[in-house]
């Protein structure tokens, strides 16, 4: 076991350059989750909805020939599961750990069943046109960095640019404001003449859509392929690192990209033949993820009204 | 709120037949949309839901298959049931039942040679411990650091699932095994669990029936029950009562835990033998939902568990084109939690126009 | 001054608003005149909230109609009435505690429609406001950290930016101290000498006849009579408010204390704001003996009364109990020690409201008495639920029914009965009368002596001062957490507690 090579510079640009790509889905995901969960709403159910994501627009790529409609027809996935978790939480009221799980359940089973129904049982996997790498002019020529930030797809350096733009939305516009407000205390707002409901009912299809997107990603652009439950849990992690990221899109960045290095890390590891077992390394976004949330997310309580269904005060 | 001219108004008093017609009516609807879906994967759903019926039911042999099902489900809702009844969400059944089944297996394998009599009990004990150990952890970080539990037990889980991958490859490797399914060396036959003659039927479901009780005696007479009860149901006006909020948190982890163990347990000794990778296989999350629509009762959770276990064991009776049963059942129990909460809304408030 | 003008600017014409059980508007009529200040006057209960609710849009009423100059108009929502011109500044504030002053008063407005918020113009604006209307606030402050009186000041403003011209309060001086309050009506006064409208929601005689021009009095949803402030007198409004004579005084019997029941002292303790709540509170109850809490919400009597019971950490500082050290004790151990508590909270903290009353009866002793071997003795909880429903009047068809299904009064019987039958050392009740029908208070106040016959020292804290005067041996009075005065009941007088409640120093006679 060589361990010079972990100093090369061929395997550190490789590393984070594949930290970056495997993080995008969850950039992604909790991004989606920020907004929805700032409006006072937590969807535990986004793992099912990048599922049904990555179904959605695996199928759309099939079947249009078109990596990018294939995209749309996930986001439209995406806010159908969005619209029913809404339906749910904000007009229905249910506990929103209850429906969140439900939709999780749904989006798992569904987008393994649909799968099965548009593809049949094959001996070879479908090919799609998936995305693919851009290089970024000029950019990508910078050594060490060019390889590392600009030679992903397209879908990376969306999730990358959405980041500083949510951020703006969120802190300098009116919707990010009335946002703010839903999700602290939604009688004031609702005094004033805000729509509560609508509010809640957009910022959670919103979140679903980026958590649709996050999940095609994954099939569409990193893997072309489609396989049950390929989420394997990055949908609750991002529900983790928005309590990491204390509902602020640039932290949330950083706890993406942390997961997304262990896991770079640990295939690494896995193919270089070490004699660490794989799955100890396997293990250490999620033991990240609980010591991290258990150092800084402590006193963090999030918005005042999370999980709390508004009601305008019945007698 | 007036969305589309409509509202939901509180009903005044909710009629007890309402209560009960309710799961039933939801148990029906699921039944129709497993129909819907296989008539969209090309089948036929009369023709299906008359298959899965035999499958399920259609022989002793079929009858005691659902019954070793349910039983495990009853032991993983029995654990919800405790857990969700505090309040205390425990989405961690898997990782619960798979140290359960992890620490079963290693004493029973260390005992090598002991007496049933000796083995068992060691082995109900150890994998009570070992559930419960998992859980408390979540319990703990919840009671003091308010995290939420909801998280923290879905990162256990995975924790779990990796190193019972780990273990089935590695250090509980069956030996001389060369290339075949990951997993442990066998346990001797003079501990396995006894069964019904002609049947899978273990132990087990005698096992899941005696708790059943335990725990509904546990939750409403006595003192500790009450506790978990009022803490799950007002912790403010519980902490101002003298209530410990934090101690009975964990507890309630604890106990869920433990119960979902035992669960593990019963697959290794009732019906596996040895531990095998995928063992849990999703046990820990149709747990909540039989729980959710046993409306967190001990004996309801029993009726809802032969429920989906005759949907999951007839389903696997039935024609493999469908592919893996596991989508369609799946999507139906997505389905029914979210029919459930529908179903608990029209009981509770009815539509007024504005 | 202007003359003020014969037709209405708000008329409301036989509103019927319904509730599950309960009809809160019977066929009102309101009528409000522009540059007028005019009351709305009733006990807890009456319907004056949810009349102005459907004013403001919040509600919609079954039946009737309002007139806004003239028209009818319809208000779906809020939105609808703040476009008229209708602001509200309601008893619980609609703040947004993160965000800044100026961020919560532009919430929802259309100069925030555009895309991006524009934060200098609303400074400008909101300081303008402020200077002609002398309510000093700091735009930038985030609101959590303001005051009670500043908050309030912050929702005025919230309404006259939006260019309200009638303007809604409902019981605002109940958080303010008389001091604040006379503040207050000079603001609203120089509202109305603008010819805006003022709607003064409120049950305290004094100031309604003191601040309005008129008064409209509600009593169990109708109105019982609209007459200017002019033409009548307190004891007349009272009787119409209440239906009857009402009497004053609670009959008290002559009681020597004993030995002391309650020693705290040098007692601090961290609000929930992170700020000093308590800063060396020190006071003594002897048995059989009432000392009243006299101080506006907020000035640290609510973490006093959850210092004592164990349900806060005392950063310093002793509490004893019948010369027992129960200092930051776990609250099952104080109980144990003697301590029975009253919350403010009836519905929140005081019962659990999916419980049965016989369930919530045996709240703090479902082990220590109605357990044996680890089993509940469910005979004998419902021999003891019975009777604590019989003693205390609590009125259900039956113990099984769930706390919730308990009215106000009901709940506050049955906490009283659960806490008293325990026979405690000391008793603290907090707002023990908020919010309840004048059978009910005076039932409540019955019990409370009672126990003070029997020996139980009792913590009165209460905004109430006329309950405060005529129920305490001794009264205390706390501001900013402190004690600021000290007096027997003989002493005591409703200006004098005013000026400490409002922090001013006070020399007593002999004192």
């Amino acid at each position: 076991m060589d361990w010079t090579h972990f100093f090369e510079e061929a395997f550190v640009v490789s590393l984070l350059a594949g930290a970056l790509r495997l993080s995008t889905p969850i950039i992604l995901a909790a991004l989606g989750e920020v907004f929805a969960e700032r409006s006072g709403v937590l969807n535990l159910g986004v793992e099912g909805v990048m599922l049904m994501g990555a179904f959605a627009s695996f199928w759309g790529a099939s079947i249009t020939g078109n990596a990018w409609l294939g995209l749309v027809i996930g986001m439209l996935a995406g806010a159908l599961m969005g619209l029913l978790m809404a339906f749910f939480s904000v007009t229905l009221r249910v506990d929103q750990v209850n429906s969140g799980m439900g939709l999780y359940l749904l989006g798992l089973g569904m987008s393994s069943f649909l799968y099965r129904v548009a593809f049949g049982v094959r001996t070879t996997p479908p090919i799609i046109e998936g995305l693919n790498n851009i290089s970024i002019p000029y950019l990508s020529d910078i050594p060490i960095l060019g390889p590392i930030l600009f030679q992903h797809d397209a879908l990376v350096y969306i999730a990358l640019l959405l980041v500083p733009i949510l951020g703006f939305v969120l802190s300098k516009t009116t919707l990010g404001l009335n946002i703010k407000a839903v999700g602290e205390n939604p009688e004031a707002a609702d005094t004033l003449g805000v729509n509560v409901n609508a509010i809640r009912y957009l910022c959670v299809i919103f979140g679903s859509m980026l958590g649709a997107l996050g999940g095609a990603h994954i099939s569409v652009a990193h893997l072309k392929i489609f396989a049950d439950n390929m989420t394997v849990g990055r949908g609750f992690i991002a529900v983790a690192i928005v309590y990491f990221g204390k509902w602020r899109p640039a932290m949330t960045l950083v706890g993406a990209l942390v997961f997304g290095s262990a896991y770079a890390l640990q295939l690494w590891i896995q193919a270089s033949g070490a004699p660490i077992p794989h799955q100890i390394l396997l293990m250490l976004p999620y033991i990240l993820t609980i010591l991290i949330l258990a150092i800084v997310a402590r006193r963090a309580r999030g918005p005042a009204a999370l999980t709390k269904p508004f009601r305008r005060g019945e007698g | 709120m007036s969305f589309l001219g409509l509202r939901l108004e509180k009903r005044e008093s909710i009629s007890p037949g309402l209560k009960v017609i309710a799961p039933i009516l939801t148990a029906i609807l699921a039944l129709a949309a497993s129909g819907a879906l296989i008539r969209v994967a090309g089948g036929d759903p009369l023709l299906s839901l008359q298959a899965i019926g035999v499958g399920a039911f259609g022989s002793m042999q079929n009858l005691g298959e659902t019954l070793v099902k349910a039983s495990a489900l009853v032991l993983v809702g029995l654990g919800m049931v405790l857990a969700f009844r505090s309040k205390v969400a425990n989405i961690g059944g898997e990782g619960q039942l798979i140290m359960g089944a992890v620490a079963a297996t290693w004493i029973g394998l260390s005992l090598e040679g002991q007496p049933f009599a000796l083995v068992f009990p060691l082995v109900l004990v150890g994998a009570f411990a070992a559930g419960a150990a998992w859980g408390a952890i979540a319990g703990w970080l919840k009671a003091r650091l308010e995290l939420n539990e909801v998280i923290v037990t879905i990162m256990l889980n995975y924790l779990a699932i990796y190193t019972l991958n780990w273990l089935v490859r590695g250090p509980m490797r069956a030996p001389g095994l060369a290339g075949g399914f990951p997993q442990s060396q066998a346990l001797a036959e003079a501990i396995w669990w006894p069964r019904f003659p002609g049947t899978r039927l273990h132990l087990g479901v005698l096992l899941a029936l005696v708790l059943a009780f335990l725990v509904s005696f546990f939750l409403f007479k006595t003192p500790w029950g009450y506790r978990l009860r009022a803490v799950g149901a007002n912790p403010q006006a519980a902490r101002y009562g003298g209530i410990n909020v934090g101690r009975m948190i964990v507890l309630a982890m604890v106990l869920s835990g433990g119960l979902v163990g035992i669960a593990g347990a019963s697959e290794i000794y009732g019906l596996h033998h040895r531990l095998l990778d995928g063992i849990s296989s999703g046990y820990g999350y149709t747990g909540i939902v039989v729980a959710l629509l046993g409306k967190l009762n001990p004996f309801g959770t029993i009726v809802a568990s032969i429920f989906f276990a005759a949907l999951a064991v007839g389903m696997e009776a039935m024609q493999r084109s469908l592919g893996t049963p596991f989508a369609l059942i799946s999507s139906i129990q997505g389905l029914v939690v979210l029919l459930m909460l529908l179903s608990d809304v029209v009981i509770e408030y009815r539509i007024r126009r504005v | 001054m202007e003359t003020l003008r014969a037709s209405p600017l708000v008329e409301m014409r036989g509103i019927v608003k319904r509730f599950p059980g309960v009809l809160a508007n019977d066929h009102i009529d309101l009528s409000v005149l522009p540059g007028q200040i005019h009351a709305l006057l009733g006990e807890n209960g009456a319907g004056k909230t949810t009349l102005m609710n459907v004013l403001y849009g919040l509600y919609q009423p079954e039946e009737g109609e309002i007139l806004y100059r003239g028209q009818k108009v319809r208000l779906a929502s809020p939105r609808d009435a703040i476009q008229l011109g209708i602001g509200m500044v309601h008893q619980h504030f609609m703040l947004v505690p993160p965000l800044t002053v100026a961020e919560n008063v532009i919430l929802g407005t259309p100069s925030a429609g555009k895309v991006l918020i524009d934060l200098d113009e609303a400074y400008a604006k909101i300081e303008s406001l402020a200077e002609r209307y002398s309510l000093p606030v700091e735009a930038k402050a985030p609101v959590w950290q303001l005051s009670v009186g500043e908050q309030q000041r912050v929702e005025i403003i919230k309404a006259l930016y939006r260019g309200a011209e009638v303007l809604i309060l409902d019981e605002p001086t109940s958080v303010l101290t008389p001091q604040e309050a006379e503040g207050l009506g000079k603001v609203l006064r120089r509202m109305a000498e603008e010819g805006k409208a003022v709607i003064f929601i409120s049950h305290k005689l004094r100031e309604v006849m003191s601040l309005c021009h008129q008064v409209t009095v509600l009593r169990d949803g109708k109105v019982v009579g609209t007459l200017p402030t002019t033409d009548t007198s307190e004891k007349k409004l009272a009787a119409l408010m209440v239906g009857r004579e009402v009497l004053f005084d609670v009959k008290k019997g002559e009681r020597a204390p004993g030995p002391p029941v309650l020693e705290v002292q040098d007692l601090e303790a961290i609000g929930d704001n992170g700020l000093m709540a308590l800063k060396g509170v020190a006071f003594e109850i002897r048995e059989g003996e009432c000392v009243g809490l006299a101080g506006v919400s907020g000035n640290g009597q609510r973490e006093l009364a959850e210092v004592i019971a164990g349900l806060r950490k005392a950063r310093s500082g002793e509490v004893r109990i019948s010369g027992q050290a129960t200092t930051n004790d776990s609250p099952a151990a104080i109980i144990q020690a003697g301590l029975a508590y009253v919350p403010e909270e009836r519905k929140r903290v005081g019962t659990i409201a999916e419980f049965s009353i016989a369930d919530n009866a045996i709240l703090e002793t479902h082990e220590w008495r109605f357990s044996h071997h680890g089993v509940l003795d469910r005979k004998a909880i419902n021999q003891y639920a019975d009777g604590l429903i019989r003693d205390y009047d609590v009125k259900t068809p039956n113990r099984g029914n769930l706390a919730r299904t308990l009215s106000g009064g009901n709940l506050q019987k049955l906490i009283l009965g659960r806490e008293l039958s325990r026979r405690p050392k000391l008793l603290i009740a907090a707002q023990p009368t908020r919010g309840l029908d004048v059978g009910a208070t005076e039932y409540i106040h019955q019990q409370l002596m009672a126990a003070r016959e029997q020996g139980t020292g009792i913590l009165l804290i209460s905004e109430d001062l006329d309950e405060v005067m005529s129920l305490s041996d001794r009264i205390l009075v706390l501001y900013e957490g402190q004690i600021v005065g000290r007096l027997s009941a003989a002493e005591a007088d409703a200006e004098t507690l005013g000026l400490m409640m409002g922090g001013a120093k006070v020399e007593l006679p002999g004192s």
